[in-house]
C-alpha cells in the first residue's frame, strides 16, 4: 500500500501543496486533471526524480520519501515512453534486469514472457525508431514491468494513441492490474479514468480537491472543478430557503429552483445533468416544478446530440437530440422554455 | 526554368567571394609547389619527424583532457549551479585571447618557478621544451571546441530517457555511460575531431612554451625566417595535406562508429 502523507514539493513557479492519499495494493488508482495540474510532477515525486519537501511517501510501511530512486521498486512510464532510441526492443527490456544476479537464460526467459504478456514477440530485435506510437507504448509498459515494480505509475499512457489502439491498450492495462499489479494512471481524460479507475484523485493547481470512487466522485462532485469534469455543466453555488415545506434554492437573487433533497443547512450547491433538461418553444402544464422561459445563446453539436446554452437569469445547459434541435428550430437569440423536475436537482452540502 | 531574385544573386556572389578569399592563398600555394620540392621535404626527417611530434601531442593532449571535459560538459548541460555563466565564459577565454598571451600565461603556470613546474622538476619532468608543455600549450586553446560541442551534445538528449533510466534501477554512473554518453556520441566525436585538428595547428601558444621540441607550425616559421618563402612553403603544403588526410580519416571512423551506435548498440 502507498500512503501520500501532506506531501509538498517546490517547482520555479509551480507548487504541489499538501496532497494525501492511499494507494490500496492492486488498485487501479487515476489522477485526473487539466494540463498543468501538477499529475506528472506528483507522479516523479513518487517515483524519486523530483524530492519531497515536507510530508512523507510511505509504501509498505515503510518511508521512502528520501530513499534512492532505484531502491524505490517503483516503474514509470513516462508520457512519451522514453524509450532508448539507440538499443534494440530487447535491450529496452533488459536494461532494468543488469545487477539482478540472473544467468543469460533466466534473463532471456523474463524478457520473452514479458514481451509474450506485451504482445511484443515479434518486436525484440527491432529498433524503436521503426516502431509505430501503440508498439512503443507496448514496449515501454514491458520495461517498466521486467523489474516487477511494487506500484507502476503511468503518465497519460494513451494520450497520443487513436480510439481503437486506446481501446486496446486500456484492455492491456486492465489485464495487467487484474494480475495484481498496483497502478496510478495519470490523465486528463473523464471516459479513461471512468473506464479504469477504482479510485480517482482530482487534481487542480496542484492541489487534491476530491478522492474517492468514480461514482462517489462524479455523482457527488466536491466543486464546480470536478463537475466540469464530469461533464456537469449545471452546477450552482445556492443559498436555500424553505418555501411551504419545500427547499427552494437560489443560484442568482432572481433565479429560484426547487429541489426535491431537503437540507438543514442555509448554502451548498446544486447540480442539473444536461440530459434531465426539457426545452419547449412554449410554457405547458406539467409535473415539472422549474418552469423558465429563457432565450437561446448558442446552439453546437456534441458526442450525443446537439448542446443548447440558454440564458435562464443563468447560463444553463440542456442536452438534445438532432431531431428535437431540427424540429424545435432552435437557433441563437431564439426564446425557449427550459423544464427540469425538482427531483432532478441534486443537492451537495458545502 | 528558375527565376533567381536580384538579391539571391547579391548574396550568392558575396558567398562565391568568401569562398575564393579561403581558397584562393591555398590553391596558390599548392600551385607554387613543385612535385619534386614536395617530395623532397618528405623525405626530410626533421620535417617528418617533426609532423610525427604534432600529430601524437596533439592525439595524446585531446584524450587526456577529454577524460575530464566530457564530464565538465555534461555538468554544464544538465545542472544549474551559482555561476555558471561565469564558468561558461570562462571555458570560452582562450577562443577569445591572444594565443601568444595565453602561450605566456602556461609558461608562467609551468616554468621552473611556478608550482607546477617544481612539482614536474621532482619527478624528472620539464615541461619548458618538452612535448608534455607542448601538449598543455594545445590543449589550452583547444579544449573549449571540445567542451562545447559535447555540451551541445548532451543538451539534445532528452533528459527524459535519463530518468526513465534512473527509474528503471540504473545508477548516475550507468546513465551517464548508457544513455548520455552513446546518444551524444556524434556531437562528442566532432568536438574530439575539432580539438585535435585545433590543437595541430596552434602556434603562438606552443612557442612560448616550447620552441623544441619543434611541432611542424614551428618549423614553418622558423624555415621562414631562416631561408625565406620557397623553403617554408612545401612544408606548409605537407602538412596541410597530411592534416586534412588525419582529418577526413577520423571523420570517416566517426562516421561509422555512429552508425554502428544507431544500428546496433
Amino acid at each position: 500500500m502507498l500512503e501520500l502523507r501532506n506531501v509538498s514539493c517546490s517547482f520555479p513557479g509551480f507548487n504541489l501543496s499538501e496532497i494525501s492519499f492511499s494507494v490500496a495494493d492492486g488498485e487501479y488508482f487515476i489522477l485526473l486533471g487539466e494540463s498543468g495540474a501538477g499529475k506528472s510532477l506528483l507522479l516523479e515525486a513518487i517515483a524519486g526524480l523530483n524530492q519531497v519537501k515536507t510530508g512523507s511517501l510511505i509504501l509498505n510501511g515503510k518511508d521512502i520519501t528520501h530513499q534512492k530512486i532505484q531502491q524505490r521498486g517503483i516503474g514509470l512510464v513516462f508520457q512519451d515512453q522514453a524509450v532508448f532510441p539507440h538499443l534494440l526492443v530487447r535491450e529496452n527490456i533488459a536494461y532494468a534486469l543488469k545487477g539482478k544476479y540472473l544467468t543469460n537464460s533466466e534473463k532471456e526467459n523474463i524478457i520473452k514472457e514479458t514481451a509474450l504478456l506485451l504482445q511484443i514477440p515479434g518486436l525484440l530485435n527491432r529498433k524503436p525508431a521503426t516502431l509505430s506510437g501503440g508498439e512503443l507504448q507496448r514496449v515501454a509498459l514491458a520495461r517498466a514491468l521486467v523489474q516487477k515494480p511494487t506500484i507502476l505509475l503511468l503518465d497519460e499512457p494513451l494520450s497520443a494513441t487513436d480510439s481503437k489502439l486506446r481501446s486496446e491498450l486500456r484492455a492491456l492495462l486492465r489485464q495487467i492490474n487484474r494480475m495484481g499489479q498496483t497502478i496510478i494512471h495519470v490523465t486528463h481524460d473523464f471516459d479513461e479514468a471512468v473506464s479504469l479507475a477504482d479510485h480517482i484523485a482530482i487534481m487542480n493547481q496542484g492541489r487534491i480537491v476530491q478522492t474517492g470512487t468514480p461514482q462517489e466522485v462524479f455523482g457527488k462532485p466536491a466543486n464546480g472543478f470536478v463537475a466540469h469534469f464530469a461533464g456537469i455543466r449545471n452546477f450552482f453555488k445556492v443559498s436555500i430557503e424553505k418555501l411551504n415545506g419545500t427547499c427552494v434554492v437560489w443560484p442568482k437573487k432572481e433565479v429560484a429552483i426547487f429541489t426535491a433533497d431537503n437540507t438543514e443547512t442555509d448554502s451548498g450547491y446544486i447540480l442539473i445533468r444536461n440530459e434531465d433538461i426539457l426545452l419547449s418553444p412554449n410554457a405547458f402544464e406539467s409535473s415539472a416544478l422549474n418552469n423558465f422561459e429563457g432565450k437561446v445563446v448558442d446552439i453546437y453539436p456534441s458526442r450525443s446530440g446537439m448542446e443548447v446554452e440558454l440564458d435562464i437569469g443563468i447560463a444553463m445547459f440542456a442536452q438534445i437530440s438532432c431531431e428535437s434541435a431540427t424540429k424545435l428550430k432552435l437557433a441563437p437569440g431564439e426564446n425557449a422554455w427550459v423544464h427540469f423536475k425538482a427531483s432532478s436537482v441534486k443537492f451537495i452540502a458545502g | 526554368m528558375k527565376q533567381f531574385s536580384s538579391f539571391q544573386i547579391a548574396i550568392s556572389l558575396a558567398g562565391a567571394l568568401i569562398l575564393l578569399f579561403i581558397v584562393a592563398p591555398l590553391v596558390g600555394m599548392f600551385v607554387s609547389t613543385s612535385p619534386s620540392d614536395l617530395f623532397a621535404t618528405a623525405c626530410d626527417l626533421e620535417v617528418q619527424q617533426s609532423i610525427k611530434l604534432t600529430i601524437w601531442v596533439s592525439l595524446a593532449a585531446t584524450i587526456f583532457f577529454a577524460i575530464a571535459a566530457i564530464p565538465l560538459a555534461y555538468l554544464l548541460a544538465r545542472k544549474e549551479f551559482p555561476l555558471k555563466s561565469i564558468v561558461s565564459g570562462i571555458i570560452d577565454l582562450p577562443v577569445v585571447i591572444p594565443h601568444s598571451a595565453a602561450g605566456i600565461a602556461i609558461l608562467g603556470f609551468v616554468s621552473r618557478d611556478s608550482l607546477v613546474g617544481k612539482m614536474g622538476s621532482s619527478i624528472g619532468l620539464n615541461f619548458v621544451g618538452h612535448p608534455a608543455g607542448i601538449a598543455l600549450a594545445m590543449a589550452f586553446v583547444s579544449l573549449p571546441f571540445l567542451i562545447n560541442a559535447a555540451r551541445d551534445g548532451f543538451m539534445g538528449v532528452p533528459v527524459r530517457l535519463e530518468k526513465a533510466a534512473l527509474t528503471l534501477g540504473a545508477s548516475p554512473a550507468r546513465v551517464f555511460f548508457t544513455i548520455s554518453l552513446p546518444l551524444a556520441w556524434r556531437s562528442i566525436v566532432s568536438g574530439l575531431i575539432l580539438m585535435f585538428a585545433r590543437g595541430m595547428s596552434e602556434f603562438g601558444a606552443v612557442i612560448m612554451v616550447a620552441y623544441h621540441p619543434m611541432i611542424t607550425p614551428v618549423l614553418i616559421y622558423e624555415r621562414f625566417g631562416a631561408f625565406g618563402l620557397n623553403y617554408a612553403r612545401p612544408v606548409s603544403v605537407l602538412f596541410i595535406l597530411v592534416s586534412l588526410t588525419v582529418f577526413i580519416a577520423l571523420r570517416m571512423l566517426a562516421r561509422n562508429k555512429g552508425q554502428k551506435f544507431s544500428n546496433h548498440a
